[in-house]
């Protein structure tokens, strides 16, 4: 088979599955299927990149986004205790509104690529062998590490910045449990504990009866 | 043959599903964060595309910048969701109206 019909072909394919899966996303009721139906979309958006060679992001999408992003959401989903049936209040009512907005946008922008340009730019050479490098990973990470070395630093940075705040606005001192401050505990002073006082040896007032010998 | 208009309009399908999905999940926080992750991804898409056909690199390091900053995102904004859960156990947008804006 021609490998360019070869190539279409599975465009058409994965380009079906990423936007069936992004439908579902938002029209299904379960909170925890929507989630899956995302994970798909990101697969299957990956498996789409990987037809364009850029093979470094389909692969850093699945681990970032699939192995990550998405299992942080379905912890939270699973986590809260959510009214399925109070949160779809409304869907209905907005389904118009929200169709027809879609709808405009599309046909706007389908104007804005038109139709001519389906034909005009055709895919050429991978740019990478182009470039003079072996593949995409090596020509993206020689441009991350010369041209863009400040903002790979500064992405650095922001994802410091993510961890330092999603821990900070999660954590909470419970007031019911106990817990031990090491700090303090190093910190201790035996002074402070036990006070050692001096005083004058006496002799103990003599009892005013003899007392029984003990048995 | 694939050419650069199929990504684009790919990636425009995508953009209008993720609007739609705001406007009908108008009461759900969390499918309100799913559909920004969908507009991100449209987004994406369009400049791998533009990328490889122009043969432009910058395009696919903008692409991993907004992975990363996309990431860091997803962990706030869950944060943030969690942290209202607890505090006012729901996360209907609706009960959510105490600044009255």
């Amino acid at each position: 088979m021609n490998p360019q019909l070869l190539q279409l072909i599975c465009f058409y394919a994965f380009g079906f599955v990423t936007a069936a899966a992004a439908l579902s996303v938002i029209t299904l009721k379960n909170s925890v299927h929507a989630v899956l139906a995302l994970v798909l979309t990101f697969f299957s958006a990956a498996c789409l990149w990987l037809l364009l060679e850029a093979e470094f992001l389909a692969l850093a999408l699945i681990v970032v986004y699939v192995g990550a992003v998405m299992v942080l959401f379905l912890f939270v989903v699973m986590m809260l205790d959510i009214d399925q049936e109070k949160l779809r209040e409304g869907f209905v009512k907005f389904l118009p509104v929200g169709l027809i907005v879609a709808a405009v946008m599309l046909v706007e922008m389908l104007g804005l690529i038109g139709v001519r340009a389906m034909q005009a730019k055709v895919m050429g050479a991978d740019p990478a062998l182009a470039a003079g490098m072996s593949n995409n990973t090596e020509w993206l990470g020689h441009a991350l590490y010369t041209k863009f070395l400040l903002p790979f630093e500064i992405a650095a940075l922001i994802l410091t910045v993510g961890i330092v705040a999603a821990v900070a606005l999660t954590l909470r001192e419970r007031r019911d449990a106990r817990y031990e401050s090491a700090s303090q505990q190093v910190k201790v002073n035996p002074r402070d504990r036990v006070r050692i006082v001096k005083m004058a040896a006496v002799r103990p007032d003599e009892p005013t009866a003899p007392q029984e010998p003990q048995p | 043959m694939i050419s650069l208009a199929h990504y684009i309009v790919l990636g425009a399908v995508l953009f209008c599903i993720a609007v739609a999905g705001m406007f009908i999940n108008r009461k759900n926080v969390i499918v309100l964060l799913m559909s920004i992750e969908l507009m991100l991804l449209a987004v994406n898409m369009n400049f791998v595309a533009f990328s490889r056909f122009l043969g432009d690199v910058a395009g696919q390091v903008f692409v991993f910048f907004i992975l990363t900053v996309a990431a860091a995102e997803a962990a706030i904004g869950l944060a943030i969701l969690v942290l209202l859960f607890r505090t006012r156990s729901t996360i209907n947008i609706a009960d959510i109206d105490s600044m009255k804006g």
